[in-house]
């Protein structure tokens, strides 16, 4: 299972920002890969990087000021960071699509909402009006929106904040793309609905095999819908493991306090859980990182060598990474 | 090719009726009285001009009887000017050229403006640099002597009136259009747009123009009858096209006269002052029926 060929590959990815206070190094050394039909979580803290990674990933990064530095994003073996714009504007929508964080603005007021679905495909698959509406029905009965007929000539201002998520998810997959990437897809939706947009989309990843990209700072959410998740602080990759790995043996004293946030319902806790914690202070500026360790500042565990150098990522386990000093020699890496 | 299911079926009554926009602002605009009040002056003044021949089957420049006959006098409701020409004819031909060159200078300043503005919004950086720069040149020029520069060096014709006055005021719209761009390319359904494939021709054509209208149409209302009193101050120098007759130019032949026939003056001024008013009143109208926090109330 897990010997399929990675459908997109990201490897030493840099991304810097010119800003008033200096360069700012967004990404450093962004490495991933996704298998079809899988789904990968990015954890972390706002300004983590998480968004910056998936829209590099697109190449929407805002070209002043922001520079990709260095890396390769090669999708089935093509590295995008290469290719021309005319080739990424074909990329985009039919191979790799995006769902973005507010249904209520990522949709445009002005047209209707079968108008929106349809453009994707008359974009990508030259179809006419008729057959790409046409389509645009279908992907609305696809992601469950009922009376769909009548539903793809409103607008979006007639609908509730859960059925844009779900027009959104419709555009997103209207050309069958190999990757969605979802960026806090479910962040500003009431948790019921949250719940109903997860099960969509796993339905619609095992009807299509499409790969997911899940971003989010929920670990409940990574939890339920990732088969791997990358846990980010400050523009790096901190841990990477499957699921179930990180959630009962994390590694890495950040991915530890991110899971100690996320309260639990059970009768009797297990008594190393203790009591509900936060990560004391917030994500640094990304001006100034220094040579350490980025966590340090906030770390409980933190050492003199945490402070002056930054960990590689040491493999803790098969298929297990942590990039932390508690893991790994000075010397070894 | 797959059959159509024959046109979408309508599935069972509709609890909520959502109107039309269009229904809706028209709604929202019949509800401001004075801009209905503005709209029928205007909409008189248009018929007026579009129907002159018909309406007064005579020469505008054609002497017909004393000079300044008063108003009332004989048939002529609105006398005689300095040459004995009738007042009435002069205004009705007259509102063609004022809306004519009001209405086409109108139009220049809003393609110019619309697309300096979006281009600059839309691309940011050196573009917007060298265009706001371009813009920030032409409005420290004074309008009204810019005008009368660009009419003198070339012939003083309908035309070359309404390309001058379009080229003096096109700023103001450049810097709102420039506004709503920046402030709308930020919105998600922008990278959204960008997210599926659009090229940037679509994306400010398509995806961000007619989220950016509701001012920009507002401003050429507005636009319109700013543009009209140009062509009056024009015309009043004379630096107008001799051959057809408009408000400003009546004004200009009869200025010596005032105070011996003051409805020379006036009459043609009232015209000019009724005809920027009700263009006035209808920019706010749309301005009230296309801000949706003034609904439902």
């Amino acid at each position: 299972m897990e010997a399929a060929a990675p459908l997109l590959e990201v490897e030493g990815l840099e991304v810097e920002f010119r800003t008033r206070q200096g360069v700012a190094r967004v990404l450093d050394g962004i490495e991933l890969s996704l298998e079809p039909g899988r789904t990968l979580g990015i954890v972390g803290e706002s300004g983590c990087g998480k968004s910056i990674t998936a829209l590099s990933i697109m190449r929407l990064v805002p070209v002043p000021p922001g520079r990709i530095g260095a890396g390769a994003v090669r999708l089935k073996g093509e590295d995008l960071l290469q290719a021309s714009e005319k080739r990424m504007r074909e990329v985009r929508g039919k191979d790799i699509s995006m769902i973005f964080q507010e249904p209520m603005t990522s949709l445009n007021p002005v047209y209707s909402i079968g108008d929106q679905i349809a453009e994707t495909v008359r974009l990508h698959e030259g179809l006419s009006r008729r057959d790409s509406l046409d389509r645009a029905i279908e992907m609305l009965k696809a992601v469950h929106i009922p009376a769909a007929e009548r539903r793809v000539r409103e607008f979006p201002h007639q609908m509730s904040g859960g059925m844009r998520q779900r027009v959104m998810i419709a555009m997103a997959l209207a050309c069958q793309p190999s990757v969605l990437i979802a960026d806090e897809p479910t962040t500003a939706l009431d948790v019921t609905v949250q719940a109903q947009v997860f099960d969509l989309l796993k339905e619609l990843q095992e009807k299509t095999g499409t790969a997911i990209i899940l971003i989010s700072h929920d670990m409940g959410a990574i939890a339920e819908m990732a088969d791997r998740v990358m846990v980010m602080y400050a523009g790096r990759i901190v841990e990477e493991a499957a699921t179930d790995e990180i959630l009962e043996s994390p590694r890495h004293p950040y991915t530890r306090g991110l899971i100690a946030c996320v309260p639990h319902m059970e009768e009797e806790p297990p008594p190393e859980r203790g009591a509900l914690t936060e990560i004391p202070g917030v994500v640094p500026a990304l001006t100034d990182l220094g040579s350490g360790c980025s966590f340090a500042p906030r770390c409980d565990h933190a050492t003199d060598l945490c402070r002056s150098r930054a960990p590689q990522p040491f493999a803790v386990d098969a298929d297990h990474r942590a990039a932390c000093w508690l893991y790994g020699e000075a010397g070894t890496a | 090719m797959t059959d159509r299911p024959a046109t979408a079926p309508e599935s069972g009554p509709e609890t909520v009726r959502i109107e039309r926009p269009v229904v809706e602002f028209l709604r929202m605009y019949v509800r401001n009285w004075a801009a209905v009040a503005g709209f029928i002056v205007f909409a008189a003044i248009v018929f007026a001009a579009l129907f002159a021949p018909v309406i007064l089957a005579v020469d505008p420049f054609e002497m017909v009887r004393m000079h300044f006959t008063p108003p009332g006098h004989d048939s002529y409701v609105l006398g005689t000017d300095n040459l004995g020409r009738d007042m009435l004819t002069a205004i009705v031909y007259g509102a063609r050229a004022t809306l004519v060159v009001g209405g086409s200078a109108a139009g220049l300043t809003i393609v110019i403006g619309l697309t300096i503005g979006s281009l600059a919004g839309y691309y940011r950086g050196w573009v917007d640099e060298v265009l706001m720069r371009i813009t920030e040149f032409f409005q420290v020029l004074p309008p009204l002597l810019l005008a009368m520069v660009l009419v003198a060096l070339f012939e003083p014709t309908l035309p070359t009136v309404a390309i001058a006055i379009g080229v003096v005021t096109w700023t103001g719209v450049a810097r709102l259009a420039r506004a709503e761009f920046m402030r709308i390319r930020e919105l998600e359904f922008v990278k959204a747009a960008r997210s599926i494939g659009s090229r940037d021709r679509r994306i400010i054509w398509r995806v961000i123009l007619p989220n950016a209208l509701p001012p920009l149409i507002v401003n050429a209302a507005l636009t319109c009858g700013i543009a009209i009193l140009f062509e009056a101050a024009l015309s009043f120098l004379g630096l107008s096209d001799p051959n057809v007759m408009s408000w400003g130019k009546i004004i200009g032949d009869n200025r010596d006269y005032l105070l011996d026939a003051p409805w020379t003056v006036t009459i043609p001024g009232v015209a000019i002052f009724l005809t920027v008013l009700a263009v006035s009143l209808i920019g706010d109208g749309l301005n009230d029926a296309f801000n949706p926090r003034l609904r439902e109330r």
